[in-house]
């Protein structure tokens, strides 16, 4: 008895680390790749060389200080700062070598110094830049995701159960309006409620100036999330529910269940045993797509609303130019990414039986 | 899996799709959009689109700033004034230049006269003049004279040109204002509201409530505006353009640098099109191609391209796709390119592999292997047609998705750097405050051409993938 139970146990842990290697090495070949579209050639580093010349040449006419200097003393001070700072961001290595460095820092989230963005709380690191968004982003999409997942689940299985309803032809009827992202949505009702009623607010994380009640704080954060959640709500409703509700019809026409109702069991248990049992790898692998997409989709959405999370970092640097910045952006996608596919994986290990026994 | 249908002819599909309304609805819309698309290209050819978009400001000058579509009246039931342009150089009834020598010196007076029927019911949006004189020494002098359909005439401005062709913006003059303000403090003696403007002043019905209110009505009925101008030689001669802008413009409205909109609107529809159709279908029929190629060949390929798969799915597709579009500045095209290069290795991939080795047991591949047939023959002829129909509906569905991208990019400021796009329309509009200023046409329109795509191939993909999986007619 002891070893039936053990020997499975053992196989999937076999799996899982096998596949965090695997996953972990295809992860730093993702992220070079990055480095090496990102730099293009070392062309990133000649536009940052010509932007470092023209802001250096500029602070040093700018300055005071530096008035009495004749023409060439400035040139040769220019140089020397330039040099400096060339440096300082580390140009002045060979790209395969700096390729390589890049990976180092980039795989240990060491993600360097951002060229003009600062953090919240005045940091240049582009790990705090980010991380520290990084909680906005998952407390509106996330949110939303948890919503529409379960949302889509439990009315699919609902309708499942009695299609051919009013209710079931609406959603069928519905369906194509999901094809309108979650940002287009957010643009029309922006439009509504805030152009056209005036009665919530059309972008922004909280009241100008922030309450300094934490409970009015904290409700006029939520005021602002309204539009943001219901945007991606809307748009993800009809589709998910339909296909949820078809994904549950298509399980319950199997031969098998139709065995077990004429076995004569209870409608629940069939339902439990012979229709989500089966289901539920492909629940899981909708809930963990749905999850990455709320991340990577979230750019336009945040854009439009102003919501300062990871998605407004990544517009802001696109605005900038700011190089670390974005590839920082893309490593952290790439890891979370990762992270995402080893857990739906364990997951897989846990629920689905074939895998164990292919380790054990 | 549901049994494929692969006797179907184009013929037979068109005829099942039209058995379905989601069917109907789609072909129609997309009938549409083609014809859209084709007038859009003939009408307005690809260089002429980029020159009338990208043009100085100077080639839509006499067009008002983000004025609404004409229809707009409809909605609100107030007649909304439109631009008029009065020319002084060509004869037109409405305005008239004569000029008269000054005896004894070497001077010439010009009179030029603007008649202007003005009978809306809301204020003009601006009021400019433009000048087109030549001189030798001195510049030209003049006097603004404005006289309102009640008979008040008022002296706006004495005014010594700054260049040959200056402009003159009068509803934003501030001189102009203060005489305006002058003229009615002297006759009703109240506290002006900070809310009165030049074109308040000059269009309104000014009451000693309204002067101290601020809120004016339009003043219908015949307006003059005189020129007298004085040159000093002779040779000397001075013309102006005036143009009174409306608040609505032509059947889309304009933008912020006074663009109509119908050419964007006209012109996204080609590139929407283009781009979604061209995405998907290449994208699908690569997937499907790298799917059976895993599939059929098995050991190194399979695991090359199980490999490759995973390695997309760690990169992230969005941010990977702004960086590339960020660092190359790419055209539309590029980014096409970039976007199938993005997806092929991507979900569908998973799918039709299953497929494939499922099909590979079958005793008719079996058969054909048995008698000899090439890999190359029977993928082309007895896999590819077996796995096709799934997937059609797919690629038809997965449009909409591309066309959402481009204009999504381009909200970000990443589209196309030369083609007017709906999502670059949204962006200016957008990024020119139209959502907090209520400029709704700006947004809505390029929004519902937007839905209309959509619309029409998800209707599509809906029709047929309840055609080609029989199961889902029931359900």
């Amino acid at each position: 008895m002891r070893e039936r139970y053990d020997m499975p146990f053992k196989g999937l842990v076999k799996y899982i680390l096998k596949r965090a290697v695997v996953l972990y090495l295809t992860m730093l070949a993702g992220i070079y790749l990055t480095i090496l579209v990102a730099n293009m050639g070392g062309k990133v580093d000649e536009i940052i060389l010509a932007d470092l010349r023209t802001r250096v040449w500029d602070e040093v006419n700018r300055n005071p200080v530096y008035r009495a200097l004749s023409g060439a003393e400035r040139e040769r001070l220019v140089n020397q700062i330039i040099e400096n700072e060339i440096k300082r961001l580390g140009l002045d290595q060979p790209f395969l070598v700096r390729s390589i460095v890049y990976l180092r820092d980039s795989a240990t989230l060491n993600l360097g110094r951002a060229l003009f963005m600062t953090s919240d709380t005045g940091s240049r690191l582009v790990k705090n830049i980010i991380l520290e968004r990084l909680p906005a982003t998952v407390m509106l999409f996330t949110t939303v995701m948890l919503i529409n997942f379960f949302v889509h689940l439990l009315l699919g299985l609902h309708l499942s159960r009695r299609h051919g309803s009013l209710l079931d032809k609406v959603i069928v009827t519905l369906a194509p309006t999901s094809v309108l992202p979650g940002w287009f949505y957010g643009i029309i009702l922006i439009l509504v409620f805030y152009t056209w009623l005036h009665v919530l607010p059309g972008g922004g994380f909280v009241d100008t100036p922030p309450p300094k009640d934490p409970i009015l704080y904290t409700l006029s954060v939520l005021k602002h999330m309204i539009l943001p959640m219901a945007s991606w709500i809307i748009s993800g409703f009809f589709l998910g529910v339909y296909s949820s509700r078809t994904f549950f019809l298509i399980f319950s026409t199997e031969d098998y269940v139709e065995a077990s109702k004429a076995k004569g069991l209870p409608p629940r248990l069939v339902e439990r045993r012979y229709i989500l049992r089966p289901a539920l790898p492909s629940i899981v692998t909708g809930f963990a797509l749905g999850l990455i997409g709320s991340w990577s989709g979230a750019i336009i959405t945040e854009t439009v609303f102003g919501w300062p999370g990871l998605g407004l970092v990544a517009y802001t640097a696109i605005q900038n130019m700011d190089t670390p910045v974005i590839l920082g952006f893309t490593v952290i996608y790439a890891y979370l990414l990762m992270l995402t596919v080893l857990i739906l994986d364990m997951i897989y290990g846990i629920i689905d039986p074939r895998i164990k026994v292919q380790f054990g | 899996m549901s049994q494929p249908v692969s006797d179907y002819g184009l013929k037979g599909v068109v005829r099942d799709l039209v058995s379905y309304k989601s069917g109907i609805v789609g072909l129609a819309i997309l009938s549409l959009l083609l014809v859209l698309s084709i007038f859009a290209l003939i009408a307005i050819p690809y260089n002429e689109a980029i020159r009338l978009w990208r043009g100085q400001e100077s080639m839509w000058i006499e067009n008002p700033r983000t004025a609404a579509p004409e229809w707009i009246e409809v909605f609100l039931g107030k007649r909304l004034p439109r631009t008029v342009v009065l020319d002084s150089r060509v004869k037109q009834p409405s305005s008239s230049k004569a000029s008269l020598d000054i005896i004894g010196a070497d001077m010439k007076k010009i009179l030029i006269t603007y008649k202007l029927k003005f009978d809306y019911d809301e204020l003009p949006s601006e009021f400019n003049l433009l000048f087109y004189s030549n001189y030798t020494t001195s510049s030209p002098y003049l006097r603004l004279l404005w006289k309102k359909p009640n008979g008040e005439e008022i002296e706006l401005l004495r005014y010594s040109l700054r260049s040959p062709d200056d402009r003159l913006y009068i509803s934003t003059n501030n001189d102009i204002l203060t005489k305006l303000l002058e003229f009615y403090t002297t006759k009703y003696p109240v506290n002006v509201s900070d809310r009165v403007t030049v074109l308040k002043l000059l269009f309104g019905k000014v009451t000693p409530e309204s002067l101290s209110g601020g809120d004016f009505e339009v003043e219908k009925g015949e307006y003059v505006l005189s020129l007298e101008v004085t040159v000093f030689s002779k040779n000397d001669d001075l013309d102006a353009k005036l143009i009174v802008y409306g608040t609505v413009y032509g059947i889309a409205g304009t933008d912020h640098l006074r663009r109509p909109l119908e050419i964007p609107l006209l012109w996204g529809t080609p590139i929407a099109l283009a781009f979604g159709l061209t995405a998907s279908l290449v994208t699908t029929f690569l997937q499907m191609l790298i799917a059976v190629m895993s599939g059929w060949y098995g050991g190194l390929v399979d695991s090359v391209i199980q490999r490759i798969t995973e390695l997309y799915m760690v990169i992230p597709f969005l941010p990977f796709l702004i960086m590339i579009s960020i660092f190359y500045r790419l055209d539309i095209w590029v980014l096409l390119m970039v976007v199938i290069v993005l997806s092929i290795f991507g979900g569908g991939i998973k799918g039709t592999r299953a497929l494939v080795m499922q099909l590979k047991e079958y005793p008719y591949i079996e058969a054909a292997r048995a008698y000899g047939a090439s890999d190359f023959r029977i993928i082309l002829f007895y896999i590819i047609p077996k796995i096709l129909p799934p997937v059609v509906p797919g690629l038809i569905s997965a449009v909409p998705g591309y066309v959402f991208l481009e204009a999504g990019l381009a909200f970000l400021g990443l589209g196309d750097p030369f083609l007017p796009t709906w999502g670059k329309v949204i962006n200016e509009a957008y990024s020119n405050g139209a959502l907090y200023r209520g400029l709704y046409y700006w947004v809505l329109e390029p929004a519902a051409m937007l839905m209309l795509t959509a619309f029409a191939f998800a209707f599509l993909g809906f029709a047929l993938d309840k055609i080609v999986n029989p199961r889902l007619r029931e359900l």
